[in-house]
């Protein structure tokens, strides 16, 4: 959105400028900070479940990297994830029976919002800014219309496995959640389809849509499916923390930012054509690392922003330093 | 002052206000039918406040936005400076002038952090003033559970409450800001400058524009108009609200305002004058729902699909005039 296009187009061969290295060097510092700390949390149970309580964020920021890269920007997500939570109480009212269709209702209904929200953008060419922050306010509106303010029904057990239960007694490791299973799964796809042409084509779309239109890219229907990817992305971090930490109008509060946020650390650049997936999700993975890191050092609830503010700040500015072609 | 003369050419201002007559009228008249009273003196007269508010912070947001940045932390620091302005006033009118001038310090000194986090530090605005709002919503957080301080009677009254007809005096200030504001942005060489920083930052550097003064400048004056909003807030309500800032959504409104009133996103083309029609329209919609009693949350749907339909409109007409 904001960057300067002046800057020639070098061939490079295959060289990725926003490098996974200072994200990686943030992680590296966050987690000798915790292991001076709390060398526990490195013991396989409590790691294990780390991951699994991250893997909604991560999730998340993956669904927004294609988003970004692709120059756009997706501020429904959040709301899509508390409108997902409460459908899904009020759906399955407790009765198990229904988990698997309502389950199978949520992807479909985040992959036809990130649709709408793709054709509204690339159709209509309202900016994505306008089109999330107005999908934003339908969404939120429409749900607590729906369920005249408080959120009603109930999850079934069944559902909520996905975000709470563990494959238990596993050799080494002890439990792994599902959660972690899914995140690895979906991750591992994101990470094939970024590195598949479809990804590739779309940080070309991201570095400059009118050179990929005029060499035969269809632009829109690329930062459709990407629109399309990020609300499937959100449907799925619904069940998990759906699952995880039950049904609120605040269960998806401030998702949006927080995805951003990490995929920028993770190196992506906001106005898009550069970044890799794996970033934008080690991206997600420090900003949990931070919270948990906050715990640890007992820093109390309401300061938290504050320091969370300052960290973003200070690791954006010293990898905005670092790259030389910004 | 003429619509046409405030905007370079390209953009067509008077597209929100075809809009916010044509909202009011259809608006007036299915508030008829149902039995209400659009233009009645109450509603009026609300719906300039809300516009004030608004207003105040839509203002700041568009000559960042015409720069080429924005500011996500206007709602942050609206809530604060609510606050410094009733605490230091603790309800007595001598401490009205250092507490406005207090709050707008701090206001300013916020707008210097963002400034020079997007100029110096080189952060994407939409990070930078993020990371600014959380730091403030952290301090917030920690220091307030609730309404804090008194707003001095005379500030109530005053700005808070009075009015000519049915005109407030806070919308009377709002005219005023604008009204400067637009001065600054088509008369004045830093608006000339801004303008120039927004639409193409290579070439204006080039140009011999400072692009980072500019820029350090626009996000002061922003965070201004946010403080203004929050004393005027203050006044309203007769305390300071920690909260007040965020439930009124004022961040993302204030950049949705901006957008309908024609000013690009990208930065570099639009006014203050579309602003004040997009923040018009906004609570005119507000205010004929209310009529209607339409329920709050139904209400916070059709705005979003308004939003998003009136900036489609815009889109259609700027590529018939053949945008790339």
């Amino acid at each position: 959105m904001m960057t300067v296009q002046s800057r020639p187009l070098p061939m490079r061969p295959r060289v990725r400028p926003g490098g996974l290295l200072p994200i990686l060097a943030i992680l590296g510092v966050l987690l000798v900070l915790v292991a001076v700390r709390q060398p526990d949390f490195f013991a396989p149970p409590s790691l294990m479940s780390f991951l699994g309580r991250s893997a909604p964020i991560i999730l998340l920021a993956a669904g927004q990297y294609f988003v970004i890269v692709s120059g756009e920007f997706d501020l429904s997500i959040g709301s899509l994830v508390t409108a997902q939570a409460v459908i899904a109480a009020r759906l399955i009212d407790g009765e198990p029976a229904r988990t698997w269709p309502v389950v199978l209702l949520l992807l479909g209904c985040g992959a036809l919002v990130g649709l709408v929200n793709g054709l509204i953008t690339t159709r209509l060419r309202v900016p994505s800014f306008i089109t999330t922050l107005g999908m934003f306010l339908i969404l939120v509106g429409a749900v607590y219309y729906w369920s005249d303010g408080a959120p009603k029904g109930a999850l079934s057990e069944e559902f909520r496995r996905f975000g709470r239960r563990a494959v238990e007694d596993v050799p080494l490791l002890g439990r792994i959640p599902y959660a972690l299973l899914v995140l690895l799964a979906l991750g591992a796809l994101a990470v094939l389809v970024a590195r598949s042409d479809f990804g590739r084509t779309l940080v070309a779309v991201g570095d400059n849509p009118r050179t990929a239109e005029l060499s035969g890219v269809r632009v829109w229907r690329h930062r459709t499916i990407a629109f399309v990817l990020s609300g499937v992305a959100a449907a799925v971090a619904a069940i998990l923390l759906g699952g995880y930490s039950g049904v609120s109008f605040q269960a998806g509060a401030g998702l949006e930012f927080a995805a951003i946020t990490a995929v920028v650390l993770g190196g992506v650049a906001l106005g898009g054509g550069r970044g890799s997936v794996a970033g934008a999700m080690l991206g997600a993975l420090t900003l949990e690392l931070l919270l948990a890191l906050m715990n640890f050092y007992g820093v109390s609830g309401a300061l938290r922003s504050t320091v969370q503010g300052a960290i973003i700040l200070l690791a954006v500015a010293l990898s905005a330093s670092r790259s030389p072609s910004r | 002052m003429s619509a046409q003369s405030l905007l370079p050419a390209r953009w067509p201002v008077p597209g929100v206000f075809v809009a916010l007559v044509l909202t009011v009228a259809i608006g007036g008249l299915v508030v008829a039918v149902d039995g209400g009273q659009l233009f009645h003196q109450a509603t009026v007269v609300s719906l300039l406040h809300v516009a004030a508010g608004l207003g105040l912070v839509a203002v700041g947001q568009t000559l960042v936005i015409v720069g080429g940045s924005l500011d996500l932390s206007v709602a942050y620091l609206i809530s604060l400076s609510t606050l410094v302005a009733a605490e230091t006033m603790n309800g007595s009118d001598g401490a009205v002038l250092p507490a406005v001038g207090l709050a707008l310090t701090v206001s300013a000194g916020v707008g210097l952090l963002n400034g020079l986090l997007v100029t110096r530090f080189r952060i994407n605005a939409f990070i930078a003033t993020l990371g600014v709002g959380l730091l403030l919503k952290g301090y917030l957080d920690n220091g307030y559970d609730g309404p804090a301080g008194v707003t001095a009677p005379t500030l109530v009254r005053t700005l808070g409450y009075q009015r000519i007809g049915p005109v407030p005096l806070s919308f009377l200030l709002l005219v005023a800001v604008t009204a400067a504001a637009w001065f600054t942005l088509a008369r004045t060489r830093f608006g000339h400058h801004l303008v120039a920083v927004g639409g193409d930052p290579e070439v204006a550097r080039l140009s011999g524009v400072r692009n980072d003064r500019v820029l350090v400048t626009a996000h002061v004056l922003c965070s201004l108009c946010a403080g203004l909003a929050g004393i005027y807030l203050a006044s309203r309500l007769g305390a300071g609200a920690p909260r007040v800032g965020t439930e009124g959504l004022y961040d993302l409104e204030s950049i949705a305002a901006v957008v309908l009133g024609g000013t690009a996103l990208a930065g570099g083309r639009g006014g203050v004058a579309g602003t004040v029609g997009g923040v018009l329209l906004l609570a005119s919609i507000d205010a004929i729902f209310n009529q209607l009693e339409v329920d709050a949350f139904f209400k916070q749907v059709i705005r979003g699909a308004v939003i998003i339909a009136a900036v489609a409109v815009y889109a259609r007409r700027a590529l018939r005039r053949g945008r790339s």
